[in-house]
């Protein structure tokens, strides 16, 4: 295919012959990375001005702000949702970056596990504040 | 058997910075510096869970001079994320994509970064 060769031609010649798409799963992550970005406007904005408001309050004041249902409802929303996206964004950066297959899906297992670590870390000390109180 | 002839992306060090590059990647660094950021929020929660003694440690650890400069990072990076971001969601609802408009949201999101950054650390600092 001489003339062909004389174009531009943006895919190699190996991802022409198997002829595969994308994976077909790139708009539900574009979908929920606006979603939670929508959701953790308000839930940010409630966090840092109820933090700003408290910023004299002792041991007892915190805890009883926590243990109070609306809180402790609103913070495990906000940690959920934190965390999520957080996931969503460093994915990506690292889908970007990170070249070696290998290297690559390493770190994305070592970074998945460590939110879900501290995102349960996080509610479980919501609750254990909520409920010991 | 690679095509000689694939049209490479020159690398980023070639093109001059923008407004617009620029914000761009710094919506990436203050997510990535957020995420790092939130071990504050985690270790405040296990601190309260852990009891009077531990709060008083994380109390203390946020009020000294590395604990203060994390949270003011916190606050310029969340800041800057949020407005961005809401910038983020007016294009992707097809506004403002016209190169006036990307301009003049790029110099709203600075400065109401800066302004934003400036209330809470004035709040936090009067209350010290």
């Amino acid at each position: 295919m001489p003339a062909l060769e004389k174009k531009m031609i943006l895919k190699e010649p190996l991802a022409r012959v198997k002829g595969h798409g994308s994976a077909k799963d790139g708009v539900m992550h574009w979908i929920a990375q606006r979603l939670t970005s929508i959701a953790l406007i308000p839930l940010m904005i409630w966090f840092v001005i109820s933090l700003l408001m408290r910023l004299h309050e002792n041991y007892h004041g915190f805890v009883a702000w926590i243990a109070s249902p609306l809180t402790s409802v609103l913070l495990t929303l906000f940690v959920v949702t934190l965390f999520y996206h957080m996931w969503l964004g460093l994915k990506v950066v690292i889908e970007d970056y990170v070249s070696t297959p290998m290297k690559r899906y390493t770190t994305l297992i070592f970074l998945k596990f460590s939110l879900f670590f501290l995102a349960t870390l996080s509610i479980f000390a919501i609750l254990k504040i909520a409920l010991g109180a | 058997m690679s095509n000689r002839n694939r049209p490479i992306s020159p690398h980023l060090q070639i093109y001059k910075p923008q407004l617009t590059s620029i914000l761009s990647i710094t919506h990436r660094l203050t997510g990535m510096g957020l995420a790092f950021g939130s071990l504050a929020l985690v270790y405040f929660l296990v601190s309260l869970m852990n009891g009077p003694e531990s709060y008083e440690a994380a109390k203390h650890f946020f009020r000294s001079w590395i604990g203060l400069a994390l949270l003011f990072g916190c606050a310029l990076g969340v800041s800057f994320h949020i407005l961005n971001g809401i910038r983020h969601l007016f294009w992707d609802a097809g506004r403002g994509l016209d190169l006036k408009s990307v301009y003049a949201s790029g110099w709203i999101t600075i400065i109401g970064t800066l302004l934003l950054t400036g209330l809470i650390s004035g709040i936090v600092v009067c209350q010290l």
